[in-house]
Parts: C-alpha cells; sequence; structure tokens
C-alpha cells in the first residue's frame, strides 16, 4: 500500500488529491507528492528493504504506488568503487553509479516505472512523451509491457540509430518537424487536448518520485550511509532534486544518519540555464536555447531548475558547465579507466567530476559518487572518430609487419 | 511563461497583447526587475487567436515558454 495522501503545490502550498495533474491551478507550479512518514517509518526497516524485489521496487512502500508495479526489472544498478578513475583525477574514495545497465539503458526507467504504474492505476488506455530518446525508449517498453497504447513525439532530425531503440517496443512513433520550440508547443497542445497519461505532463509528480530511489539505492550500497558528495547531470533538475530528496527522506525514516552531502551538478556549456543562475547568484534559472551535442540533457527551460538550483545551494555544492569537448573526453576517459561506455551525459559528469576534484572544491578524502545515467551505444556517433583499425591481410606475416615491435 | 530582454522592460507588450488580439491575459506570477522579467501567465481565447497573439509577442523578442518546463527530454 502506498502512504502517499495527496499534492501540494511547492509554491503556494495548496493541496489536491492524489489525481493526474501537472501543475497547481492557482499559481501553476509544480505540484509534488506528500506522504504520511510517520506511517511510512512505521513500516520501513533496512531489514525489510534488503529482503525485498533485486529491483528498484524493493522501496515500493516509500513510492505512490497502491498495488502491483509495472515492473521490468529496473533499478539495483551496480555502485562501483572506480579506484582507476579515482587515481587519475585525485579522488581516493570515488564511486560511479552506473545506470546505463537498466532494462532501456538509462536511468529513465525508474521515474517511468512508477508513471506507467500509475497510468494503470488512473485508467488511461493510452500514455505519452515527447523525448529525444532515453524517455521515448522507456515509456514504450513499460507500455508494451501493460499492453497499452504509447504515443512518443520525437523531433524528426533525431538519429534513425535512436529511432530504432523505440520503435523495436512497437509505439505509435510521431516525428514532429520544427525547431525544438515548435516541438514543445505542439506536444503541450497535445497533452491539453486528448486525455492521456503525458509521463512528464500530468503523470509528473508520480513520475518524478521515481528517480528518488537512486538516492535511496546509493545510500543502501554504502552500507547504509549517505555519500560527501554527489556529482549528477542536470537537465530539467528532477534527477538532481529527487536523489537529494531520497536521501533525506531516508534520514527522516530513521534509516541513516543525518545527510550532510554536497550536491554538484553538472550541464553542458550549451545548455546551462541552472550553472547560469547558481554562478550569477540569480534566484531565477532563466531559459536558454540549448547548443551541445549531450542532447539527453539539452533542456532550455528546466521546469524543475529554480529546486535544482536550491538544492545545490542549501547542501553546500556547486554547479558546473563543461564544453562538448570536455565532455568527449570525459566520455573517453571514464571508459579507458573504468570500462563503462556512457552517452554524453555521463561525459558531461566525469568532465564536470574532474574539475571539481582539480579545482579542490571536492577533497581527496571526500566519498563521492558520480551519476552516468545513460549508456554510450545511443549516442555512438559522438565519438565515432576513435574507431582507427589496424587494417591486416589474412596472414601471420602480415600481423606482424604491421605490428612490428609494438607487440 | 513570457521572459522579457531588458530593453523591453518599459512596453506594456501585455497590454497591447489583450488589445490586439481576442485573448485574455491572466497574470499567476511574476518578477520584474529593471534589468530582466519573467511574467507566467495563462491566455484565454480561441485557440488560433492566442496562436497569433503569441507570434506577435515573439517578434517582439519576448521569449515564449510552456509553463510545465520543456516536454521534450532525453
Amino acid at each position: 500500500m502506498s502512504y502517499a495522501t495527496s499534492l501540494r503545490c511547492r509554491k503556494c502550498g495548496r493541496e489536491y488529491s492524489l489525481k493526474p495533474l501537472s501543475l497547481c491551478d492557482f499559481c501553476l507550479s509544480p505540484v509534488d507528492v506528500i506522504y504520511d512518514y510517520k506511517s511510512m517509518a512505521a513500516a520501513v526497516s533496512r531489514d525489510k528493504i534488503t529482503r525485498g524485489p533485486r529491483t528498484m521496487w524493493r522501496y515500493g512502500d516509500m513510492l505512490p504506488v497502491e498495488g502491483e508495479p509495472v515492473d521490468i526489472g529496473s533499478g539495483l544498478t551496480p555502485l562501483l568503487k572506480a579506484d582507476n578513475l579515482g587515481w587519475e583525477i585525485g579522488l581516493d574514495q570515488l564511486y560511479i553509479k552506473n545506470d546505463c545497465v537498466n532494462p532501456t539503458y538509462s536511468f529513465k526507467d525508474r521515474p517511468v516505472s512508477v508513471a506507467v504504474t500509475k497510468a494503470q492505476e488512473f485508467g488511461f488506455g493510452v500514455v505519452a512523451c515527447a523525448s529525444t530518446g532515453n524517455l521515448a525508449a522507456s515509456v514504450a517498453a513499460h507500455a508494451a509491457k501493460v499492453d497499452i497504447k504509447a504515443y512518443v513525439f520525437v523531433p524528426s532530425n533525431v538519429e534513425s540509430s535512436k529511432l530504432i531503440g523505440i520503435a523495436i517496443y512497437d509505439p505509435v512513433l510521431v516525428t514532429v518537424d520544427g525547431s525544438y520550440d515548435d516541438v514543445n508547443r505542439v506536444c503541450a497542445a497535445v497533452s491539453q487536448k486528448y486525455e492521456w497519461g503525458f509521463i512528464n505532463i500530468n503523470l509528473r509528480p508520480y513520475y518524478a518520485e521515481g528517480s528518488k530511489t537512486l538516492g535511496y539505492e546509493v545510500a543502501e550500497q554504502l552500507g547504509w550511509h549517505a555519500p560527501d558528495c554527489v556529482v549528477a547531470p542536470a537537465a530539467s533538475g528532477l534527477l538532481f532534486t529527487r536523489i537529494w530528496k531520497g536521501l533525506e527522506e531516508l534520514s527522516m525514516l530513521g534509516l541513516i544518519e543525518p545527510v550532510n552531502t554536497h550536491m554538484y551538478l553538472t550541464q553542458a556549456a550549451g545548455s546551462s540555464p541552472i550553472v547560469n543562475a547558481f554562478k550569477a547568484g540569480s534566484l531565477h534559472v532563466h531559459p536558454v536555447v540549448p547548443d551541445t551535442i549531450a542532447r539527453s540533457i539539452a533542456i532550455g527551460n528546466p521546469a524543475d531548475g529554480n529546486y535544482a538550483l536550491r538544492v545545490a545551494r542549501q547542501s553546500g555544492g556547486g554547479a558546473c558547465a563543461v564544453t562538448d569537448e570536455e565532455s568527449i573526453a570525459g566520455m573517453k576517459l571514464l571508459a579507458r579507466t573504468e570500462g563503462i561506455f556512457a552517452e554524453v551525459a555521463g561525459g558531461v559528469v566525469i568532465a564536470g567530476l574532474k574539475k571539481l576534484a582539480a579545482s579542490g572544491t571536492i577533497e581527496r578524502n571526500q566519498r563521492t559518487v558520480a551519476f552516468i545515467t545513460g549508456a554510450g551505444p545511443r549516442t555512438q556517433e559522438t565519438v565515432s572518430d576513435i574507431v582507427r583499425p589496424i587494417v591486416i591481410q589474412a596472414s601471420l606475416e602480415s600481423f606482424e609487419e604491421a605490428l612490428g615491435a609494438r607487440v | 511563461m513570457f521572459t522579457f530582454p531588458p530593453e523591453l522592460i518599459k512596453e506594456p507588450i501585455i497590454y497591447n497583447l489583450g488589445r490586439q488580439f481576442e485573448v485574455v491575459p491572466n497574470i499567476r506570477r511574476a518578477d520584474v526587475s529593471e534589468n530582466k522579467g519573467w511574467v507566467v501567465l495563462e491566455l484565454e481565447g480561441e485557440e488560433k487567436e492566442i496562436e497569433r497573439g503569441i507570434a506577435w509577442v515573439m517578434a517582439k523578442g519576448v521569449r515564449v515558454d510552456p509553463v510545465v518546463g520543456d516536454i521534450v527530454e532525453g
């Protein structure tokens, strides 16, 4: 059973019943799921969680769903001690949370699992989303699992390799001509006209909660301790704020000690509205027009930007932007040192982490977790220049002639 | 959400939007200073008229974004 009690507006505090809702009717601000933490605390324990399913649904008591979840096996992904990378960048206690290994190869499976479960509970026959790749694949996969229709809207300039990773789950795939802003506007209009479960619009309050499990898992995997520092990517800002919320909730429920984690967000310099606001000391995140190869985090008008900004500030953390060149170098560094092929957003995280370590902002002995949220093959065209094979004829002589003393 | 650049702060754009088009602007939240301003507002009217009004506002140099934030995610 769920301990969720209502939805509450973050700005004006107005409360709503647990229903599909994107924004507060009055001040048009985001709404959050509210829980009865007292009852939840009585129901959860470290032992119960540890004995639970080996997926994100081991934390089912802390998520806003009533019955059986729509579960394709998401979560409980590896937390790896990254000694090689740590040695290169000067951190002794570095960990990588590898969320590439979710069923559709990104962290999106966590929030989508919750959102599609709620779509089922609310009786929606159709779920929908707008995405450049990861979200669309995850929504289509979860819809396939429960045999409901999925509409996914994709900008028409998305690479065909990404479309295959979506189309395989057999959604209604719609490519939209026009600029990034045009796609946003048409999807907003579609969501208003059709009574669908739009994953990141009217199901967004529930969708958001799935990402808390990243915070829960990291603490559990560190022996029920919060890390000293978190470095995570920020697009809409939702993931970043939910990692923090996950840690805070564990503490509130008495499962870990009080949290003193410094939260650092990273963005690509070509789409860094939250970093801009952090550096300017602003309280408001002003939208930008994204221009970066890190397309999975290229959001110019982040819905949770102001809240991500607040988490970075209140936790004593920070915000860091990196160029596309630095991101590619970060992808290569992670693969070369730890054997993990991340998407470009992962390169943004590693490049940001490297800067934070080099400047001494994150200290050598601080227990630091870097979040890698999507797998590399979906953006592999960005590093196609690395393929430089040694060409030989099918003979030993040719091999030795080509490599000679290098063997 | 409308985001105004500094050079447009003094212009009564929302007033003119309501006068020139058959739309009713209803401001819910806002923060306007001498440097920059943003206004979260609802526009009521026929869909075509709202689209025409938004196109006019954008042509003036105001950035217009859905209040739910960017919907297209990674």
